[in-house]
């Protein structure tokens, strides 16, 4: 299962317009390895989106930064300190 | 208990005797293979593959019983480890992008609901350290009131390496089991860690024995040790007689000096699982970390008719695992009841 289909839950949005830390509408970087989105990252994309079945993202995928991410048994939550926070349930 | 010199001699080529030894001596007489065996078994062909794991699943009935124990996971205190395990994505010594973080009170509660939700009888709390501080002990005191008082559910923990001092406090707040790893076995333990020592984990272990808390207490498979030094963790285990064993496939975190390795062979990941139930007939054996990527539906469901008769349901500490409904069905699906809370063996 991927983050983008376990039914999201925002926890606590960015400020204002600002996207969250994994919008994949506003992603210029991968949330996987943090490498910019494009060029280069295309040949290793399928390898990322395959480990974020196993793990939550650990970039921010707007701006790069290492959020922090709690990983619960049933969800896991990421905050970037720029872009908010948020949770994801895992448990269907 | 480990090769010793009133071991029968077994001929480690005559595959066929070995499996008729093994069946008389662990499923009839209940006792252990020795390392020599061991290593025997985890030198047998895929061929064999299927009737090591129907003797294992015999032994796991016979001194088991059908029923499986299920636990869920939850880190008090994620990443910023001193120490380098190199197997950890928890270490603050490689580029791994884990960042650290606590889990308050109310979330650590939260969780532990949401784990007994699932019939889960097993809640532990683990957090990336060496050895708990005064701060790190406060706040499991806390927390493991805070759930008590709300959650009908054993708490255990794991927190590192501790002193006497602090064994006695954890007996004191209520700790049912403790886990701590031997990580590998003896002579493979300097290439895995370097900060600690395998007889430091050891001591720690005997300690937690000695205490009337259970003790959990496994490793990892799959990191590039030999058939010899998988045997010897094997070993090593059975003289210990944790009450549970934890079993953990290599999940390589990127950034960690192992995260170049590949994921282990299924063939062989089952293998493994049948000679641990066949070291540790008595033992809790659990599916730990990365079950997931090394042995997928069919391979865990093979795993569970091969000695494995505990689960981690939910996630693990850093990574994800699968819904706990598909384990429950398959559970379910295999007759194979959730342990309930008080269920001893
Ligand atoms: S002591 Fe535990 S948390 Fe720390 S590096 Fe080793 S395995 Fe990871
Ligand atoms: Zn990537
Ligand atoms: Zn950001």
């Amino acid at each position: 299962m991927t983050p983008s289909d376990v039914g999201a839950t925002v926890a606590a949005a960015g400020v204002g317009e600002v996207p969250l830390p994994d919008d994949r509408a506003h992603a210029a970087y991968c949330g996987a390895c943090g490498d910019p989105l494009g060029g280069g990252h295309d040949a290793q994309a399928p390898a990322c989106a395959r480990r974020l079945e196993l793990e939550p993202p650990r970039y921010c995928v707007v701006c790069r930064r290492r959020m922090k991410v709690q990983v619960t048994p049933g969800a896991w939550a990421a905050t970037c300190v720029v872009h908010g926070s948020v949770e994801h349930s895992t448990w269907h | 208990m480990t090769a010793s010199v009133t071991d029968p001699p077994i001929p480690a080529s005559a595959d066929g005797d070995l499996l008729a030894i093994a069946r008389e001596q662990v499923l009839e007489r209940g006792e252990p293979l020795t390392y020599d065996q061991i290593l025997a078994v985890l030198r047998t062909g895929d061929d064999e593959l299927e009737a090591w794991l129907a003797l294992a699943h015999e032994v796991r009935l016979r001194y088991q019983g059908p029923s499986v124990e299920v636990e869920g996971i939850v880190s008090l205190k994620t990443g910023g480890c001193p120490e380098d395990c190199h197997f950890c994505s928890q270490s603050g010594q490689f580029t791994s992008p884990v960042r650290s973080v606590w889990l308050n009170i109310p979330e650590l509660v939260r969780a532990a609901k949401q784990t007994a939700a699932t019939g889960a009888s097993e809640f532990c709390i683990v957090a990336a350290v060496r050895g708990p501080d005064d701060k790190l002990m406060e706040q499991l005191r806390e927390g493991v009131a805070a759930i008590q008082a709300a959650v009908d559910i054993n708490v255990a923990a794991s927190v590192g390496m501790l002193t006497q001092e602090q064994v006695d406090d954890l007996v004191d707040m209520g700790i049912h089991r403790y886990n701590h790893n031997l990580e590998a076995g003896r002579s493979f333990f300097p290439q895995v860690v370097t900060t600690h020592s395998w007889q430091e984990r050891w001591d720690t272990c005997e300690m937690i024995a000695a205490s009337g808390m259970e003790l959990c207490c496994g490793g990892l498979v799959g990191m590039g040790e030999t058939l010899e030094q998988r045997a010897e963790l094997a070993a090593d285990l059975s003289r210990l007689q944790p009450h549970e064993v934890p079993l953990n496939f290599l999940n390589p975190r990127p950034g960690t000096p192992f995260g170049h390795l590949e994921p282990m062979d299924t063939g062989d990941a089952l293998r493994t699982i049948a000679a641990f139930r066949l070291a540790l007939p008595r033992t809790i054996l659990r599916y730990a970390g990365g079950r997931e990527l090394t042995l997928g539906d069919l391979g865990t469901r093979d795993g569970l008719l091969g000695g494995i008769n505990a689960v981690i349901v939910g996630n693990y500490l850093t990574t994800l695992g699968r819904d706990p409904k598909e384990d429950l069905e398959l559970l379910a699906d295999l007759d194979m009841p959730i342990r309930a809370l008080n269920d001893t063996f």
